[in-house]
């Protein structure tokens, strides 16, 4: 018999949920409600007593000062007549069979606690959030009020119900208040098996296809070849398996041979031809972005930071003579796209794993998160099965509130890109810094290595049907029986509990190796540290399950998150345990690491998965690509200089990619841990756009790590090539304005692109794969020039979707994270104007450079003329501006990047609410014949610097040979006012600059 | 020799300010300061009635999931310390009986009101009459306010503080009681410890975003009679440092050491002079 205990906020106190409901209700979907309260719902699946309820409900379920609850009757009766309203509809709002339920496994542990035993398979508690509707809604906008806003039913269920019908179908039998979402599926445990050899190519893609395995005929032939082999059909049989493969061996080779976990097309061969050549590049990835990594390092020999790149689940560079640090940006856009909260929140909690399982593992101390959108305020028709992108954004935002708040991490560093094309797929790339001592007892912490004996143990959450298949689900696999596939919520405190757990088992030198359960689950996660071994022994029925029902192979490769595998020495498996259990976290022993050079898994002691280590990890073949690159040609714009500057300045500082993004900032912790020193926001009045963030991992020291980052999609419509260069320009210019030093900076590279594999999909494949090249080639050139070397990154390939029989795909798009350092925070420096009298100064030309810019795009042009990156020119400034920060002769520093100077000098007049007073034609500029175009022109490497007059000689010296021209002063008139050959060309009001970068994202 | 002021920093199940609440004990002078887990405490190897100062930091204990530190309140109620049958509360009771001082911040000032710890007016520190509800804003806010605090408060951590700029974190800060003689009797006996105020006139404000919250009172912290407990939703121990300042790079600032210490430092002063 399930028990409703009903909890809402006293009638007399504000209903903030109920509020905020409210006006989305009514600014995004134009509904007639007038007024909307809230009520949780616990849905208690046990016998209890009267006595024993009202002791949950007045205990742990409400707060006597500002909460009442009702125990089997509808709590909004109550609220009905306290208010005395006439109220319309109620509708309910909880979660599909399997899909995690965090406050209820918190109800669950609040009710054991209070009865003082655990509660059995057959009990449960499960929560839902009840919303009470005043307004003349008919039954339809009911509807689109619980689909459009209130409840994602992928992975929610709603119940709705005319108000004055409440009490009525709240005591019919069957009734849909008392529903309990328990997975109840009575599955025999059964493995299949699989005859390859006998497969014809035809049934061969068949099998692929419906298994989802996404194997090309070339790999399933090479699994057929496989089973030709005699030796191995020998071994085979020994463990009882023979020539056909299990579900569990298929399963575990399509994850391992994914494109996710392989890389298959930057591992590719690929044949390049340009207008004036071809040329065969073997492995993008091996040719220029390990390559250059590797040439960096050698050229920096004795200095070089890098500790463990490219092979660990993040990379790690040295920070100071104690502290090492992890970094790794990782990319969640398949499951945001269709559950913006849920994919969001995993994608945060799923990277906070990367570091984590580095090394011997790293304590979390930063976040990042760069999102690309759809426009927020789409006025066109969304096609059925994609969300509208305010709905996405706002999902998003909250799924990484959610993670990065709660696991206590700051969110320092972000942005947010907009543009029609994120339409079907959103971007969301979540990044993730960590910290670990040089050694940890005496061994260097970057390394780990399981060893032969150690036993497999899984800590953390359990596995359910989660993430099957990963990313490459498709929907027609959902339905109601096996919602929980589709999306997956993460659980920060799970993990957090976890990750203080480990942390400590970390210091006490209980295990040897660590990495965390992600793409692939254990099949990834024991696959990949037995290559540490040399193989390794698993038995799956060991392993704990949120609910019975799943077959081995689900077991294996179930993406269930907040889990990790270490490798832990038999002789500490004791204390370990014991550890973990007090600690409150569940750790369950699967197996043993071995050097049997065997993939073994087992279930009930019998074989289910007997495959060569080599084969799995190496069989894998080469993909013969073929790119072809040819320029392409916008409409050249041809529109007047126009004669209102100032209107167009405010416009500029308007659009979504340039306007303040405080609404989404403030809503993340960017302080926790203390150690902020730069934040997101800055400035006189703090809603400053900061361009970098600094913070002090180790409070007791002056040692600043930068954190920064570039990201400019609009130019991949000309050129990936410049693409690439003004992503990794931005990033380092964004560090080099809060003081990094240029001669310390690590990379970290996350390529999303459009599938760029010709087929009949992708008829402009062998373009979009010269885009890919020219992307790659752009890498090693600035990055090997800069010194930057890239540390780890990801590549997310088949970012398209196909909307009503046309495909969108999005604009290929390189997301470049840097993180940096400063000797001492002390020296740091904002981008705000600070008294007036201080010298303004433009550093670098200014070109006739706006293809592709902001304001070719407000008037609707892309133009051809793509800002270059002048890299060996931008490098030399680069360190002569560093010294000038390190010796503290800059006051302020800002880059000129989206809308270029124009932007740049509002920015900071605003921020520092202090006007300026700009010669324009002292801007060093080449073959500018326009002042729009100078002000508007997105040439790279510039900025814009203002320096105290009593060190204007010792800045001059410094940058001598770079170009700086000496524009204006900062004023005390509050006003930015700009002259250009004698004439005012801009008269504004800095406080209404500020208005029009502030009003669009003002919610 | 003197003996030792001795602080102890709780964390575990979703408390995650535990690093720099520690930091600043150890910046104000406190000789000991530990982070413990709550299972340390709950195993019985580590007493908290063996410091003179506990913390609680913030944090989202048990993911706040049942209302902000709802369920970790419930868990001082319930969950007993091995081989003793000792609910934690009753540990937290004794150290309370003994003279030690208690300061709970953001997560730690919910636990305190949703344990009854705060405001304790009759000197029962199990009922509670005071909570911390939604922001009116209905958001998670991370910004700086200003606050004032009150200088006939019995309250031992403010000790000659006047008012003080700290950064608020939280998406439930918006204080309420149990009814308005709650409120008034808090009031009546100056255990309103911080107010928020608009730094324009220094005087308390209703006004968003200067009250972040929607505050009755626009209180911010408060004491026990003793004034031996405080809590407060915005963080002291984020002003660890100067640099910790939004503005740092636009003022002056007379040292490195932030704003936020004075209240650990008077807790340390006062253990020195009064306890150890």
């Amino acid at each position: 018999m399930a028990h409703r205990i009903e909890v809402c906020l006293k009638t007399n106190l504000k209903d903030a949920l109920g509020q905020k409901t409210l006006k989305r209700a009514k600014e995004d979907l134009n509904l007639p409600v007038q007024d909307i309260r809230t009520y949780k719902v616990y849905l208690v699946e046990m016998e209890l007593s009267e006595s024993q309820l009202e002791d949950i409900a007045r205990g742990p379920f409400s707060d006597p000062v500002i909460q009442q609850f009702s125990i089997d009757t509808p709590i909004a009766a109550k609220i009905a007549k306290e208010t005395n309203q006439q109220w319309q509809w109620v509708i309910e709002v909880g979660f599909r069979p399997g899909v995690t339920d965090n406050e209820g496994k918190t109800a669950k542990e609040a009710i054991e606690l209070l009865i003082g035993r655990r509660l059995r398979q057959d009990e449960g508690v499960y929560t839902s959030t009840g919303y009470l509707i005043m307004g003349g809604l008919n039954e339809a906008q009911a509807h689109c009020l619980a689909t459009d806003l209130l409840a994602n039913d992928l992975i929610q269920r709603t119940t709705i119900a005319p108000f004055e019908r409440l009490e009525e179908d709240y005591g019919k039998t069957d009734s849909p208040f008392f529903f309990v979402p328990r997975v109840r599926e009575e599955t025999k445990v059964e493995v299949l098996e699989f005859d390859l050899l006998s497969m014809s190519d035809e049934e061969l893609l068949k099998l692929s296809r419906e298994r989802v395995l996404v194997l090309s005929l070339k790999e399933m032939k090479i699994l057929q070849d496989h089973m030709k082999d005699p030796r191995i059909i020998e071994e085979r049989k020994r463990v009882g398996l023979g020539a056909k493969y299990t579900d569990c061996e298929l399963e575990a080779l399509a994850q391992t041979w994914s494109e996710h976990c392989k890389h298959k097309i930057f591992n590719a061969k690929i044949n390049y031809k340009r207008p004036d050549g071809e040329e065969e590049i073997d492995s993008l990835f091996n040719t220029y972005i390990k390559g250059a990594t590797q040439k960096i390092r050698k050229q920096l020999g004795q200095r070089d930071w890098c500790l463990s790149v490219f092979k660990d689940n993040a990379g790690v560079v040295s920070f100071t003579d104690e502290l090492n640090v992890a970094f790794k940006v990782e990319t969640h856009n398949s499951p945001s796209a269709l559950d913006p909260y849920g994919g969001a929140l995993t994608g945060i909690v799923g990277v906070n794993r990367d570091p984590f399982g580095t090394g011997l593992g790293a304590k979390l101390v930063f976040n990042t998160d760069v999102f690309c959108f759809g426009p927020p305020d789409y006025d066109k028709p969304i096609p059925k099965g994609l969300l509208h992108p305010k709905r996405i954004f706002e999902g998003v935002r909250e799924g990484v509130e959610h993670g990065g708040n709660q696991s206590g991490i700051p969110t320092v560093n972000g942005s947010i890109v907009f543009d029609e094309r994120y339409l079907g797929k959103p971007l969301v790339f979540c990044g993730t810094g960590g910290i670990m001592p040089k050694t940890i007892g005496g061994r260097p912490s970057y390394e780990k290595k399981a060893m032969p004996g150690d036993a497999i143990v899984m800590c953390g959450g359990r596995i359910g049907k989660d993430g099957i298949h990963g990313a490459t689900f498709s929907s027609e696999e959902l339905h109601e029986g096996s919602p929980a596939t589709a999306v997956q919520i993460g659980d920060p405190i799970t993990q957090k509990k976890m990750t203080d757990f480990l942390l400590r088992a970390r210091d006490l030198g209980l295990y040897n190796s660590i990495t965390d359960n992600g793409a692939g689950g254990l099949s990834s996660s024991v696959g990949e540290m037995a290559l540490e071994s040399g193989g390794f022994e698993l038995h799956l029925d060991r392993a704990p399950l949120k609910y019975p029902g799943l077959q081995p192979w689900e077991i294996l490769v179930s993406e269930a998150q907040e889990r990790m595998t270490v490798a832990v020495p038999q002789e500490r498996l004791d204390e370990f345990l014991k550890l973990s259990e007090k600690m409150g976290v569940e750790s369950t022993v699967l197996g043993t690491f071995t050097d049997s050079g065997k993939y073994h898994c087992l279930y009930d002691g019998k074989t289910v998965a007997y495959l060569d280590m080599d084969f799995i990890h190496e069989g894998v073949p080469q993909m013969h690509l073929t790119a072809v690159w040819e320029p392409p040609k916008h409409e050249e714009p041809d529109f007047e200089c126009p004669k209102d500057l100032g209107g167009e300045l405010k416009a500029l500082l308007s659009r979504f990619d340039i306007c303040s993004k405080e609404y989404v900032v403030r809503q993340y912790d960017h302080e926790v841990q203390g150690g902020s020193v730069i934040k997101p926001l800055c400035g006189a009045m703090n809603d400053g756009p900061s361009d970098a963030a600094i913070l002090r991992p180790d409070l007791t020291r002056l040692e600043g790590l930068v954190v920064s980052h570039g990201i400019c999609p609009r130019f991949s419509d000309i050129d990936t090539f410049y693409m690439v260069c003004a992503a990794v320009d931005e990033a380092v210019r964004n560090a080099l304005c809060v003081g990094a030093k240029f001669d310390e900076m690590s990379g970290l590279d996350n390529f999303c692109w459009c599938d760029p594999v010709q087929s009949e999909k992708t008829p402009d494949g062998h373009y979009k794969l010269a885009q890919l090249v020219r992307a790659n080639k752009a890498l090693y050139d600035i990055c090997t020039t800069y010194m930057i070397p890239c540390i780890s990154g990801k590549d997310s390939m088949k970012n398209d979707a196909t909307i009503g029989g046309v495909k969108i795909s999005i604009p290929p798009t390189l997301l470049f994270s840097l993180i940096g350092k400063i000797d001492d925070v002390r020296k740091a420096l904002t981008m705000d104007v600070k008294s007036p009298g201080d010298l303004i100064y433009v550093l670098g030309t200014t070109y006739p450079e706006l293809g592709a810019s902001e304001y070719f795009a407000a008037k609707g042009f892309t133009g051809n003329s793509i800002p270059k990156v002048r890299i060996d020119e931008a490098a030399a400034r680069y360190k002569a501006l560093s010294k000038a920060t390190s010796q503290g002769l800059i006051s302020s520093c800002h880059d000129c990047s989206d809308g270029g100077l124009g932007v740049c000098l509002a920015e900071k007049a605003f921020s520092g609410g202090l006007g300026m007073d700009i010669d324009l034609s002292a801007v060093p500029a080449e073959e500018i014949d326009r002042v729009d175009h100078l002000l508007f022109s997105e040439s790279q490497s510039r900025f814009v610097v203002t320096v105290r007059p009593e060190n204007k000689e010792a800045f001059e010296d410094i940058m001598s040979d770079s170009v700086i021209g000496l524009v204006g002063e900062v004023s005390t008139s509050k006003r930015l006012v700009m002259t250009y050959d004698g004439k005012e060309v801009i008269n504004e009001p800095v406080e209404e600059l500020k208005k029009a970068w502030q009003s669009p994202l003002q919610w | 020799m003197t003996a030792l002021v001795k602080a102890i920093v709780t964390t575990g199940y979703g408390t995650n300010c535990e690093k720099e609440m520690a930091h600043a004990c150890k910046v104000a002078g406190a000789d000991v300061v530990d982070i413990v887990h709550l299972s340390d405490i709950l195993d019985g190897s580590v007493r908290i009635t063996d410091y003179h100062f506990l913390n609680l930091p913030g944090g989202f204990l048990d993911g706040d999931n049942l209302g902000a530190a709802q369920a970790g309140a419930h868990r001082l109620r319930h969950a007993r310390i091995a081989g003793t049958g000792d609910r934690l509360m009753d540990q937290i009771l004794e150290f309370v009986n003994k003279g030690g001082l208690i300061l709970g911040v953001c997560n730690g000032f919910q636990l305190m009101v949703k344990t009854g710890l705060l405001p304790a007016l009759d000197g029962d520190y199990q009922n509670r009459v005071v909570s911390l509800t939604y922001n009116d804003s209905g958001r998670f806010e991370d910004r700086w306010v200003s606050c004032r605090t009150n200088p006939s408060s019995p309250c031992v951590f403010t000790k000659g503080l006047d008012t003080i700029e700290m950064p608020v974190r939280h998406g439930e800060g918006k204080f309420v009681g149990l009814d308005d003689s709650i409120i008034s009797e808090l009031d009546k006996n100056n255990l309103v410890v911080f107010q928020y105020i608009d730094p324009a006139t220094g005087e308390p404000t209703q006004d968003y975003p200067l009250n972040p919250n929607g505050s009755t009172l626009a209180i911010a912290g408060i004491c026990d009679p003793t004034g031996r407990l405080m809590g407060m939703m915005p963080h002291p121990e984020a002003y660890h440092h100067y640099t910790n300042h939004p503005q740092w790079t636009r003022k002056t600032f007379e040292k490195e050491e932030g704003a936020g210490i004075a209240l650990f430092r008077n807790a340390v002063e006062y253990i020195r002079e009064n306890i150890v």
